[in-house]
């Protein structure tokens, strides 16, 4: 690990003037707040991280789980994804969120993790893990092996010439279906970043995945009001039961009135280079019967603009019946 | 193959109660190191054995410069250290505090041999850094029993041979330790998924699931 220096700060203030200090929020970032450390500290035991400054946020007040007048909810960034999880509000009202995050990690890692770390979690990609290796995200030009090397766990949705990492958590996907929005800090006040745009694809800047610029902090996370008479849930598939991240994902919400879809909100995890939102999916279900025909056209729908790599093709008809499957699960819930 | 049952087997080493842990094959060695080096350099061998020494790290009043200086309750001790910023808190615990119960294995958040339970909650030492744990309570495998009066998932772990080579078994008993007050369903199942977090290479899965769930069930809890 390189040398950083180590400070503690205790108000917004204080960790949004230590951030604008850095060249940039995203990879190789010189200054870097650290919360959980899960993803952070083992990045940086990689040297793919190395700021020169570590800025301990975990003593700012963003750890509290809040009901808004209009019946959403507001998540500090510092609330951990173990009392998230099992947040009596989150268990009753969002449920995909929950059965996300369980799905996610181990115990211990999950009572360390936070929300606003999660947001943030990088790729498992090999390659970018690997100082030795060629990356494009680590080192924009140098190439990506992937795309001719080991890309079994890899994107098979919004991957580009340059990368084809896939976003690796499962909160993430959950929001993106709840359509949750990213409450940032900066100098210049507050801004609310709808969750659909705080990901970026990778295009030929794989090395910027967010909408975070030097001096932002993420203080909440903001879910909707559920919508009404809705229900939701998570399927994840991966090579083991547990402690192991997605190969396929799928969160849904759906609502169904007198036989009939009337709400639908789908996303994949473990296929693409970002939580995956699907439209097409959503399309194929709304005011359509809930049946298993309908759950195989949307899924169908939801994998149509998938491109395969040498090794991950499986991908393409493992998340379908991921998101049929799903669909099916919370409409005989 | 029928899954092996609950009913106590006789403890390898006879009853929990009379494990003789005291003079380890580490312990001996650490003993020979200490004094070793502490004859090198002069100092009364029995003033600096173990822990007492490593609690006093941070006994001048500035920080040497370029370090961080930690105060946390380690196993009940108030305890001062000067670190490194890039210390981890297991490197803290192992190096610095002589708390060799807590092991390191793949060092990357992946295995869970070196849980230990941070105020209350169970987590991974290898990714976190001792300067982010200022007023923390730590509490490793050190700090649940002693030889003679090992806490109830240290017996149970003794008792149902929840073990083969042992090097997993102290995050092993951190994790499930702290399991006890965690929401966990009382099946087998949901145990098994709580516990997915450490990995045991020698696969003695089936008799930890069973000192467990033999603890769940004394505590009522399941």
């Amino acid at each position: 690990m390189q040398p950083f220096a180590f400070s503690r700060v205790t108000t917004e203030q204080q960790a949004i003037e230590a951030s604008a200090r850095s060249n940039t929020a995203q990879q190789g970032a010189e200054v870097r707040f650290v919360a959980g450390g899960t993803n952070l500290i083992d990045l940086m035991k990689l040297n793919v991280e190395a700021p020169g400054s570590v800025v301990d946020i975990n003593h700012l007040p963003l750890a509290e789980v809040e009901k808004l007048p209009d019946g959403g909810l507001k998540i500090g960034a510092l609330v951990r994804n173990s009392d998230l999880a099992n947040h009596p509000d989150v268990r009753r009202d969002y449920a995909v969120l929950s059965e996300a995050l369980l799905a996610g990690a181990s115990a211990q890692l999950r009572n360390m993790a936070t929300t606003g770390g999660n947001l943030l979690q990088r790729t498992r990609c090999v390659y970018f893990r690997d100082t030795h290796s060629p990356c494009n995200k680590r080192e924009p030009g140098s190439g990506c092996p992937a795309i001719e090397g080991f890309n079994r766990t890899l994107a098979v949705l919004g991957a580009s010439n340059h990368c084809i990492a896939t976003n690796p958590s499962d909160m993430n996907v959950a929001l993106a279906a709840l359509e949750a929005s990213v409450i940032i800090h900066s100098s210049n006040g507050e801004r609310v970043v709808p969750i659909a745009d705080f990901f970026l694809l990778p295009g030929d800047t794989p090395n910027k995945e967010t909408e975070m610029q030097p001096g932002d902090l993420i203080t909440h996370v903001v879910l909707p009001v559920p919508a009404s008479g809705s229900r939701s849930h998570y399927l994840k598939l991966r090579d083991r039961a547990s402690y192991e991240f997605a190969l396929a994902s799928a969160a849904v919400v759906l609502a169904v009135n007198d036989g009939k879809v009337s709400h639908a909100r789908v996303a994949m995890g473990g296929v693409g280079t970002r939580p995956w939102r699907s439209p097409e999916a959503e399309e194929a279900l709304i005011g359509k019967p809930a049946t298993p025909k309908t759950f195989a056209e949307a899924a169908t729908a939801a994998l149509k603009s998938a491109k395969a790599q040498s090794e991950n093709g499986f991908k393409i008809e493992l998340a379908r019946r991921c998101v049929a499957s799903a669909l099916a699960t919370v409409a005989a819930a | 193959m029928t899954e092996r049952k609950s009913a106590p087997s006789p403890p390898p080493f006879g009853p929990p109660e009379e494990v003789d842990l005291t003079r380890s094959r580490r312990s001996f060695l650490q003993m020979v190191g200490i004094t070793g080096a502490a004859s090198g350099l002069g100092f009364g061998g029995h003033a600096l054995a173990g822990v007492a020494l490593a609690h006093a790290d941070a006994a001048a009043s500035t920080p040497p410069e370029g370090s961080s200086r930690v105060t946390m309750k380690v196993n009940g001790i108030p305890t001062s250290l000067d670190v490194d910023p890039r210390t981890t808190l297991l490197d803290g615990l192992r190096e610095h505090l002589k708390l060799t119960g807590t092991k390191k294995g793949c060092d990357h958040g992946q295995c869970g041999a070196c849980t230990v339970i941070v105020n209350g909650r169970r987590v991974n030492a290898c990714l976190s850094l001792v300067a982010m744990h200022e007023g923390d309570e730590i509490t490793t495998l050190e700090g649940l029993g002693k030889p003679g009066s090992l806490s109830p998932m240290q017996a149970a772990f003794v008792e149902h041979d929840g073990y083969q080579c042992g090097y997993c078994t102290s995050g092993q008993i951190m994790s499930a330790t702290a399991l006890l007050d965690e929401p966990v369903g009382p099946h087998d199942a949901d145990v098994r998924e709580a516990m997915s977090g450490n990995i045991c290479r020698c696969g003695a899965y089936s008799n930890i699931l069973a000192a467990i769930q033999q603890v769940r069930k004394n505590k009522g809890g399941v």
